[in-house]
C-alpha cells in the first residue's frame, strides 16, 4: 500500500535554529498518526512542512507518491485544521465551508449543497447563516473541520485542534474525531503536546524533542517500552535511575510509578530499596507517594498504588520499595 | 486627595479644550455675519446671502474641482503604494526595515517647507513645468504613510493563519488576496483613503511650491489671507473646507473604531 | 488570450512568487521605494546640493558649482542672523507654552477620562489637528482683529486699558494683537497644541497604574509620585511633542505672514528667496538651518536623558 506521507532526511532551518533536524518518517494510508512533543520540539514545523507553509532546507517530502517539496500549499492534496481555526470572519459559516469549492470554480448551488452535507456531518445544520464570531469555541472547531474536509482530502492535518477547548469538550471531541477518521477512512496527521490525547487516539505516535524524533511507535509500545529518558518522562511519568543505584551495570533505567510496590518498614530482599516517605497525595482511585532514597546519593522516586493501602504509610516513615525486574527498561543514551 | 487635585486638573484640561475649539466656532459664526468690510464682533446682523454669492463664484468652483481631482489622484496612488509597503513590512523582518518606516514618516515629519522646496528644486532641475501632475506627486508622497498606518495596523490584527488556510484550501496568491485579504482590510483602506483625501484636500505649504500657476482651494484661500478682497466669501469657503476635511475624519474613525490607526497621521 | 490561459499564467506567477518569498517581497517594495527613494529622498538630496550652489550676481542664474559662499552669505549677514534668532526664540516660547497647556490635558485624558469620556476627548483633540490648518489660522485673524472678539471682550469688562498695556510692551506688542508678536505666539500655540497633547498622552498611557499605586503605598505624597514616577516616564512624550512644536514653528511661513509684526522668519525667508528673489541656493541654505537646529536639539535632549525611560 502506498504511503500517505514520506519525509526523508528533512531539515528546516530558521536562521541558526534547526526547527526540524534530519527527520524521516512514513505515515501509512488511513492511519491516525500523531506528532507529540513539547512546544518548540519541531512537531508543528513538521506539520507545516507537510502542508506546504514552510519549505524544507533539505530532504524530500512525498505526498501520496508525488514529490511535493516544491509545491505551494494550494497545489497539495492535503487540508489543515488550524489551532486557532483560522475561520474567515467576513464570511458566513456556509461560505467558510464552501470556500475550497468556490476557489475551484464550482457553481453556487452545488457548493452550497456539499457544504450543507458537511455541516450535517459535524452536526451544525441550522448554523450556516451565522458568522464565526457568533459561534462557541466548540462550534468553530467543527466548522474548521468541515471546511477542511469539503474537498475530500486523502490526508487531513490537524494542528492542536482541541487546544483551545475546555477539558470536557476536549474529551468528547477526541472520541468524535477518532470515529470520524474511521468512518471517512482518510489519513490523519495530528499534532499535540498532550500525551494522553496522543496515546488514546493514535495508531502510531512520533515523539519529538529538539527537532528530532526520539521514538516512533504505537501508543502501547511507547508507554511500555520507552527507549529514551525523554520519552519515558514525557509519555506518562517515570522514575529514571542510574544502573549503579540498582546494583546493575551502567546506563540508565526507567520504571513506571505503578510498577513499584510500597510497604512500611525496612524489608530486605533483592530488587528492592529502602527509603523515607516524604509526601502522600491522595488522588481518589489512587495514591501517589514521594520517596527519597538515601543510597549513595539522594534520589526521589514516585510510586502510585491503588487507594486503600495507606495503613502505616505516613510522611516521615521508613518504607521499602520492591519491583519485578521485568518492569525495568534500559534506556538508550541520549540527551534528556 | 485625589478628588480635590482633580478639580484643578479638570479646570485646566477643560480650558485647554475650550481653547482648541473656540476658534472653530468663531469661523462658523462669521460665515453668517452681515458685515462685509471688517471682522467686527459681535456681528451687526446675521444673513445667509454670502452662501449664494460664494456659490456663484467661478474661481471658487474651479479651485474646488482642482483640489478634488488632486486629492482623488493622490489618494489613489497612496492607496496602492501604501498597501504594498504595509503588505511587505507587516510580517517580515529584514535589514533596513526601520529605515523604510522612517522614510515613510519623513514627508510628514519634516516641515512642509522642506518637502516643498526640495520637490521644487527637482522640478526645476528636471526642466518640468509645475502643474497638476507635480501637485499630485507631492501630495501622494506624504499621503502614503496615512494609508500605510491604517492598513498595517489592520493586517497586524488579522491572524496570518487565515491566509494560510485560504492557500491550504486551494486558493492561489491572487485568489487569497481577493477573497481573504481584501475583505479584511477593506474598511482600513476606506479609512486610510479618506484621511489621505482630507490631508491632500487641505494641504497648502507643499502645494505653494509645486503648483506653478494652478490654484487649488487652499491656495485660493491663502491668497485671500494675504490680500483680503471678499471677506464674507472667504468666511463661507472656510466653513466649507472645515466640513470637507472633518467629515472623512469622523467617518474613518467610525470605520476603524480605533484611534491608534489614525495616530501618526498628523500633517 | 482565453480566460483559461490567462488564469493558468496567473497561477504560474503565483507559484513562482510563493516559492521565492524574497522576490515577492522585493516586488512589493520596489514601487513604493522607488517613489519615496527617487522622488522624495532624491529631492531632499537635490535641495542639499542647491545649498552648496550659488547665484551669479550678474545673470541671476544658478551656478552649478560647489561653493560655501551661500552659507557664508547667510551667516555673515546680521539681518539673516536676526531672522534665525527671532525664529528660534519664537519656537522655544511656543514649545514651552504648548507643554504647559498640554500636560494637564494629557494627564486628564490618561488618568481620569474613561470609556466614552476618553473617546470624546480623543476626538476633541484630533479634530482640530485634522481640520484645515489655513482655516484655523484664518479664525485667529478674526479673533485678534482690532474690532474682533478679544478687543470686544476686554472692553465689555472695562479692561480696555489692560489690552492697551499689553500691546504697549516693547517688541512683543504692536498696533493691534493681529500685528504683534504676542498675537503670532498665540496662533502658533493654538495650531501646534494637539501635536504636544497626543505624544504626552501616549507616554502617560503607558505608565502602569500599579506603579502609581506602588509609589503611594510606599508613602509618597501625590506631588512626590508626580515628580519621581510620572514625570520621568512622561519625558519621552514631552520630548516627542516638543520636537513637533519646535520644528513645525521653525519651518512655518504662513502664520508669520498672516498674523504678527514685520520682520521675517526662516520659513518666510525660504519662501521669498525661492519666489520673488529667485535665489534657490539661498532658500535651500536657509531651509537647512531648521534641520541643523532640530538635530542640535535632539542631541541635547538625548544627553539630558530624555529618552532614558524609553
Amino acid at each position: 500500500m502506498q504511503n500517505a506521507v514520506e519525509l526523508k532526511n528533512v531539515s528546516c532551518v530558521f536562521g541558526t535554529v534547526h526547527a526540524v533536524d534530519h527527520i524521516s518518517l512514513e505515515v501509512l494510508a488511513g492511519e491516525f498518526f500523531s506528532l507529540l512533543g513539547p512546544s518548540g520540539s519541531g512537531k508543528t514545523t513538521c506539520l507545516r512542512l507537510i502542508a506546504g507553509f514552510e519549505r524544507p532546507s533539505s530532504g524530500s517530502i512525498v505526498l501520496l507518491g508525488k514529490d511535493a517539496a516544491s509545491l505551494p500549499p494550494y497545489a497539495r492534496e492535503v487540508n489543515t485544521v488550524f489551532q486557532d481555526y483560522a475561520l474567515f470572519p467576513h464570511m458566513s459559516v456556509l461560505d467558510n465551508v464552501a470556500y475550497a469549492l468556490m476557489v475551484r470554480g464550482i457553481g453556487r448551488l452545488e457548493r452550497h449543497r456539499r457544504a450543507l452535507e458537511l455541516l450535517e456531518m459535524v452536526k451544525l445544520r441550522g448554523m450556516e447563516k451565522r458568522r464565526p464570531a457568533e459561534l462557541s469555541g466548540g462550534q468553530r472547531q467543527r466548522v474548521a473541520l468541515a471546511r477542511a474536509l469539503v474537498n475530500k482530502p486523502r490526508i487531513l492535518l490537524l494542528d492542536e485542534p482541541l487546544g483551545a477547548l475546555d477539558l470536557k469538550l476536549r474529551e468528547e471531541m477526541q472520541i468524535e474525531l477518532k470515529s470520524l477518521q474511521r468512518q471517512l477512512g482518510i489519513t490523519f496527521v495530528y499534532v499535540t503536546h498532550d500525551q494522553s490525547e496522543a496515546l488514546s487516539m493514535s495508531d502510531r505516535v512520533a515523539v519529538f524533542n529538539r527537532g528530532r524524533i526520539e521514538q516512533l511507535d504505537s501508543p502501547k509500545k511507547l508507554y511500555e517500552y520507552p527507549e529514551t529518558e525523554f520519552v519515558a518522562r514525557f509519555v506518562g511519568s517515570a522514575n529514571v535511575l542510574a544502573g549503579k543505584e540498582l546494583g546493575l551495570d551502567g546506563g540508565k533505567f526507567a520504571i513506571r510509578p505503578e510498577r513499584i510496590r510500597i510497604e512500611p518498614g525496612r524489608i530486605s530482599g533483592t530488587n528492592s530499596l529502602v527509603g523515607r516517605l516524604i509526601d502522600v497525595h491522595f488522588l481518589g482511585s489512587q495514591t501517589r507517594y514521594e520517596v527519597t532514597l538515601v543510597n549513595n546519593s539522594t534520589i526521589r522516586m514516585t510510586v502510585v498504588a491503588p487507594a486503600g493501602g495507606e495503613a502505616g504509610l505516613e510522611a516521615g516513615s521508613e518504607v521499602t520499595l520492591t519491583w519485578n525486574p521485568g518492569s525495568l527498561r534500559k534506556l538508550r543514551e541520549g540527551e534528556a | 486627595m485625589r478628588s480635590s487635585s482633580s478639580i484643578g486638573l479638570k479646570i485646566a484640561a477643560g480650558m485647554g479644550l475650550l481653547f482648541l475649539h473656540f476658534p472653530l466656532l468663531i469661523i462658523l459664526l462669521y460665515a453668517f455675519t452681515s458685515e462685509d468690510k471688517t471682522y467686527k464682533f459681535p456681528p451687526p446682523g446675521l444673513t445667509l446671502k454670502w452662501f449664494a454669492i460664494a456659490a456663484s463664484r467661478n474661481d471658487i468652483w474651479e479651485a474646488l474641482f482642482l483640489s478634488v481631482k488632486v486629492a482623488a489622484a493622490a489618494t489613489l496612488i497612496a492607496l496602492v503604494l501604501g498597501t504594498m509597503v504595509a503588505a511587505a513590512l507587516y510580517r517580515s523582518s529584514f535589514f533596513g526595515k526601520d529605515s523604510i518606516t522612517l522614510l515613510l514618516i519623513l514627508p510628514i515629519a519634516l516641515p512642509g517647507i522642506l518637502t516643498g522646496l526640495a520637490l521644487l528644486t527637482s522640478i526645476t532641475r528636471a526642466g518640468l513645468d509645475p502643474g497638476f501632475l507635480t501637485i499630485v506627486v507631492g501630495h501622494a508622497t506624504f499621503c502614503i504613510v496615512v494609508v500605510f498606518n491604517n492598513v498595517v495596523a489592520r493586517l497586524r490584527r488579522m491572524s496570518y493563519s487565515q491566509i494560510e488556510a485560504s492557500m491550504d484550501l486551494g486558493a492561489d496568491a491572487l485568489q487569497t488576496f481577493r477573497y481573504v485579504v481584501l475583505p479584511n482590510i477593506a474598511t482600513a483602506l476606506l479609512a486610510g483613503g479618506m484621511l489621505a483625501f482630507a490631508l491632500s484636500f487641505d494641504e497648502v505649504i507643499v502645494t505653494t511650491f509645486t503648483a506653478g500657476k494652478e490654484e487649488t482651494l487652499p491656495i485660493w484661500f491663502l491668497s485671500e489671507l494675504f490680500r483680503p478682497r471678499d471677506r464674507p466669501v472667504t468666511n463661507v469657503v472656510a466653513i466649507f473646507v472645515i466640513a470637507v476635511t472633518l467629515l472623512p475624519i469622523l467617518l474613518s474613525q467610525r470605520l476603524t473604531q480605533s484611534f491608534e490607526e489614525m495616530h501618526g497621521g498628523g500633517k | 488570450m482565453s480566460p483559461a490561459a490567462s488564469k493558468a499564467i496567473l497561477r504560474k506567477l503565483s507559484d513562482s512568487l510563493f516559492l521565492r518569498p524574497r522576490l515577492a517581497l522585493l516586488l512589493l517594495l520596489l514601487p513604493p521605494l522607488l517613489w519615496l527613494g527617487v522622488i522624495y529622498l532624491g529631492s531632499l538630496l537635490n535641495l542639499l546640493l542647491y545649498s552648496f550652489y550659488s547665484i551669479d550676481d550678474f545673470t541671476g542664474q544658478v551656478k552649478y558649482q560647489f561653493t560655501l559662499d551661500t552659507f557664508r552669505a547667510l551667516l555673515s549677514s546680521p539681518a539673516n542672523l536676526d531672522i534665525v534668532a527671532r525664529t528660534v526664540l519664537m519656537a522655544v516660547a511656543v514649545t514651552v507654552a504648548c507643554g504647559v497647556i498640554a500636560f494637564p490635558m494629557a494627564y486628564f485624558m490618561a488618568f481620569y477620562a474613561r470609556g466614552n469620556t476618553k473617546a470624546f476627548w480623543y476626538l476633541a483633540v484630533l479634530l482640530p489637528l485634522w481640520s484645515s490648518y489655513l482655516v484655523r489660522v484664518y479664525a485667529w485673524r478674526l479673533i485678534l482683529a482690532q474690532e474682533g472678539i478679544i478687543s470686544w471682550f476686554f472692553n465689555q469688562l472695562h479692561l480696555g486699558w489692560l489690552l492697551n498695556a499689553i500691546l504697549a510692551v516693547p517688541v512683543l506688542g504692536g498696533p493691534s494683537l493681529s500685528s504683534s508678536y504676542f498675537g503670532m505666539f498665540l496662533v502658533f500655540v493654538y495650531i501646534w497644541l494637539p501635536y504636544m497633547i497626543l505624544p504626552i498622552q501616549a507616554a502617560l498611557e503607558r505608565v502602569p497604574k500599579s506603579l502609581i499605586q506602588a509609589s503611594a503605598d510606599l508613602g509618597a505624597r501625590p506631588a512626590q509620585t508626580f515628580r519621581t514616577v510620572i514625570l520621568p516616564l512622561a519625558m519621552p512624550g514631552v520630548v516627542a511633542g516638543s520636537i513637533f512644536t519646535f520644528s513645525l514653528t521653525l519651518g512655518d511661513y504662513i502664520i508669520p505672514g498672516v498674523v504678527g509684526a514685520p520682520g521675517y522668519f526662516i520659513g518666510q525667508m525660504v519662501y521669498v528667496q525661492q519666489g520673488n528673489a529667485g535665489n534657490i541656493p539661498l532658500a535651500a541654505a536657509f531651509s537647512v538651518v531648521p534641520i541643523v537646529i532640530i538635530g542640535l536639539y535632539l542631541a541635547f535632549a538625548r544627553r539630558a536623558g530624555a529618552f532614558d525611560a524609553l
